[in-house]
């Protein structure tokens, strides 16, 4: 993956930049010593590192402004962070930029159960947002796997997603407001805890823009109501033709279950071996997860019985206590972990339509024999999202290379069949080369348009996202 | 009035203007006075639906009765609720779904299943420029370039002009019912609501009419599911007043009004007022209207007031929005904070740097 070479003006200005970042930051908020910055040298796509310029961790609004205000007048690149958990590179750092870490934002400021929300500095995590109001029955509803780590900061600017969006949706429908600081120090705030815009609807569009048109400090997010409970059902196939007309059914049977989960038999085999979760040995497997009390569960899961008979499954298994309730999700929530036991992965987050499910996979298939490496299966399949896991040998030279050609070539299915290169993971640096196949220039130029209003110097994150040689100009321009 | 039947053609007139255009779908919105008439009226028809992916796509000139039709026929819905304007407008013509995307126009169930701006998937416009741009897609997870998507929901039209919209749709409700409490002060009705939608019931909309002295909640889903948690519910909310239960045609009905604001509508100016829902009584009590309905839990209120009324300063500093949504287009909507008014001139003058579109702000 190329990133833009280092401008030699912002690497001689180093100790100059450093001192003005000391007049508005304590010193313990500033890290420039070489060894100590390589902290920040990749994120969770650890295939590229590089080590910033200097790393800052404010821990407020103000600080965040009075750190953008400076690297704005020297024009120094800036690469906001929030847990590190990117699995697209989108907190990959340059030589010459400075990673601006919102770990230090932490506090609750309010929450309102009569309104629904709460409001947090965004180093928060997403499980410790939840962990702020569960006591009261209550939850936040974006759920990415990452969640016991990665920060609501990051969550929004990837509109993060998780396994029970088909119901509650992804961070996008969740928040309501923000504090966002632009790269020249200026705050504004958008929304609040209200549920529209009065005007353009600003926030949505920064959500999801991957740290490239402001630093978000505070979020309003909306907190809903627990469940009184929820139940899975596990559904075994012998085809994943079957599985995928199962899944389609379902969802045309008027019950909303709250994840669809899918795994194909690579994955089945990888996760029993290793968490023995007692899944039958056969081509697809669904879990099917819904809500409420227990009378509304059962009457949800005999509908969901009744379809899923009509198709032959191999299996079903209904859950009769939390503890097996538990044993259905336990192998779907280590398959990531399984499998990084096995072998290096690659993880892919391709969205299509449903309707295209066996299609995709028959193609998957057949790429995987053609480049021979292993690709297993495991997804959100009521809403299509994707999961390939590329199993490669990272100590192999020229794996890595072999894995990202077969990605690129998954993902260009995705993209033909009607979906799209990325669910819920975001752009960053690893897809940023394949926009070209789902949007045409004059697409991503309108997407530029509006970071040139919020970024006119194109100074956050700004190697990430659009292929480099359609951002050069802009890049390079204003300063 | 210029009536393109393709989006090329639609480019082509946009490419070529010379002077402000006047957009307009249906005609039952308001539709800027100034500028050549063009009529979304020649881009009709639902292009995809396919049912087991809960995805429909449409041209944007396309009737919202065909859209409701065709997802009726599957047992689904759009999510949102749309209300209809011809109302509140005296308007007459169909609403279109294009004009719904425009105006970001959402019904009651706002509160459980979200927005317009939140079932929207996909966009193809044409810029101010005439450019036809597409952002976002046919499937409901996609995170890929920025959500332009967002950004046009709402736009008024004023960074292009809709041609396509894509959904996510969902199956519709076996069956519904609603809780009613009547006699309740704005005060304690909005508490109510507070405590129904902070329940795990599943409230669908909760709305307050001021006037009837109702306080409405309404339930959807199986028939045994909803008679459970209508049973629940009425247990939540019971220290409240007297609980009563509409069928689910009179449920149905019931909501038809709300999400058409029937209780504002007569002479003078109505206006729409978004804000936190625990500030809905305050919002009423400094309106000082002639009518008033609160829906989403006291989050949207309607206002009748005396034309002429400038309701925003009534308001004053209340975090939130009011717009007029009748009467002339100046001074109707909102005014916003110097440092987010900057963000959207510039963005409006980007997608449209002619000033072609500006006069449907």
């Amino acid at each position: 993956m190329e990133m833009p070479k280092p401008d030699p003006l912002v690497l001689d200005r180093k100790a100059e930049l450093v001192s003005r970042l000391l007049t508005v930051l304590p010193e313990d908020a500033v890290i420039s010593d070489v060894e100590e910055t390589r902290a920040y040298e990749c994120d969770a796509l650890t295939a590229y590192r590089c080590p910033p310029l200097a790393a800052v961790l404010p821990r407020s609004t103000q600080e965040v402004s009075d750190v953008l205000r400076i690297c704005h007048e020297m024009d120094v690149p800036v690469v906001p962070r929030g847990s590190g958990t990117s699995l697209a590179g989108g907190a990959l750092p340059t030589a010459d930029s400075v990673i601006l870490g919102v770990a230090r934002l932490t506090e609750v400021l309010e929450t309102d159960y009569d309104d629904r929300i709460i409001r947090v500095q965004t180093g928060r995590t997403n499980l410790a947002v939840t962990g702020a109001v569960e006591a009261d029955d209550f939850f936040y509803a974006p759920d990415p796997s990452s969640q016991l780590a990665c920060a609501i900061a990051g969550n929004i600017a990837m509109n993060s997603g998780g396994a029970h969006c088909l119901k509650y949706g992804v961070t996008t429908n969740n928040l309501l407001g923000v504090t966002l600081v632009q790269m020249d120090g200026t705050v504004v705030e958008i929304g609040g805890a209200h549920m529209d815009a009065g005007g353009l609807d600003l926030l949505g569009v920064i959500c999801g823009s991957e740290g490239q048109l402001g630093v978000v400090t505070e979020a309003t997010l909306r907190i809903l109501p627990k469940p009184e409970g929820a139940r899975p059902v596990l559904i075994g196939f012998d085809s994943l033709e079957v599985a995928g007309a199962c899944v389609a059914d379902i969802i045309k049977a008027g019950v909303l279950p709250v994840a669809i989960e899918f795994m194909d038999r690579i994955i089945i085999r990888i996760v029993e071996d290793y968490a023995k979760a007692g899944y039958p040995d056969c081509e697809a497997l669904l879990i099917v997860e819904v809500e409420g009390s227990d009378d509304e569960i059962d009457e949800q899961l005999s509908l969901i019985e009744e379809i899923a008979r009509r198709h032959d499954p191999v299996e079903l298994r209904q859950s009769q206590s939390s503890d097996e309730a538990a044993k259905i999700w336990l192998g779907r929530k280590s398959a990531f972990g399984a499998t990084g036991r096995i072998s290096d992965y690659m993880c892919l987050d391709g969205t299509i339509p449903v309707s295209e499910l066996p299609r995709v996979l028959a193609g998957i298939t057949e790429l995987s024999q053609k480049y021979g490496l292993a690709v297993g299966n495991v997804f959100h399949a009521g809403d299509g999202n994707m999961h390939p896991l590329i199993m490669y040998d990272a100590n192999k030279p020229g794996d890595l290379e072999l894995c990202e050609a077969l990605g690129a070539e998954i993902l260009k299915l995705c993209v033909d069949v009607g979906g799209c290169l990325t669910g819920e993971h975001g752009v960053g640096i690893e897809k940023r080369d394949l926009m070209t196949h789902q949007f045409a220039a004059v697409d991503m130029e309108a997407q530029m348009r509006v970071k040139d209003v919020f970024d006119p110097k194109w100074l956050l994150n700004p190697a990430k996202v659009f292929p480099l040689d359609t951002t050069a100009e802009r890049r390079t321009a204003g300063h | 009035m210029l009536k393109p039947t393709s989006e090329a053609d639609l480019a082509e007139i946009v490419r070529t203007a010379n002077g402000p255009l006047s957009i307009r779908g249906g005609g039952t919105r308001h539709v800027p006075s100034e500028g050549t008439p063009v009529s979304t009226s020649g881009l009709t028809g639902i292009t995809l639906y396919e049912p087991g992916a809960l995805t429909l796509v449409a041209r944007a000139g396309t009737p919202m009765a065909e859209i409701e039709a065709a997802l009726a026929s599957e047992n689904q819905r759009l999510p949102f609720e749309p209300l209809d304007h011809r109302g509140l407008l005296g308007t007459t013509g169909e609403p279109t779904i294009g004009g719904a995307v425009a105006m970001n126009v959402s019904g009651p169930r706002r509160v459980q299943a979200g927005a317009c701006r939140d079932s929207l998937i996909g966009v193809r416009f044409v810029d101010g420029a005439g450019e036809i741009i597409k952002n976002g897609g046919r499937v409901m997870k996609n995170v890929t370039g920025y959500d332009l998507v967002k950004l046009l929901a709402g736009s008024r039209g004023t960074l292009g002009v809709l041609t396509e919209v894509s959904f996510k749709v969902l199956p519709a409700a076996v069956t519904q019912t609603t809780l009613v409490v009547n006699g309740l002060t704005v005060e304690t009705a909005v508490r109510a609501m507070a405590a129904a939608l902070g329940s795990p019931f599943e409230v669908t909309a909760a709305a307050h009419d001021p006037a009837a002295g109702q306080t409405s909640l309404r339930l959807e889903g199986l028939d045994g599911s909803v008679d459970y948690r209508a049973t629940a519910l009425a247990e939540v909310i019971a220290s409240f007043g007297t609980v009563t239960r509409l069928d689910p045609g009179e449920s149905e009905a019931h909501w038809r009004a709300i999400r058409d604001a029937q209780a504002v509508q007569g002479a003078g100016d109505i206006w729409r007022v978004s804000v936190r829902a625990s500030h809905g009584p305050e919002v009423v009590a400094r309106a000082q209207a002639e009518a008033s309905l609160l829906d989403w839990g006291g989050g949207l209120v309607w206002l009748r007031v005396t034309a002429g009324t400038d309701l925003r300063a009534r308001l004053g500093d209340l975090p939130g929005h009011a717009t007029r949504v009748t009467g002339p287009a100046s001074g109707a909507l909102p005014v916003e904070a110097p440092a987010l008014a900057a963000l959207t001139d510039s963005i409006r003058a980007k997608f449209d740097p002619r000033g072609l579109l500006s006069g449907a702000a």
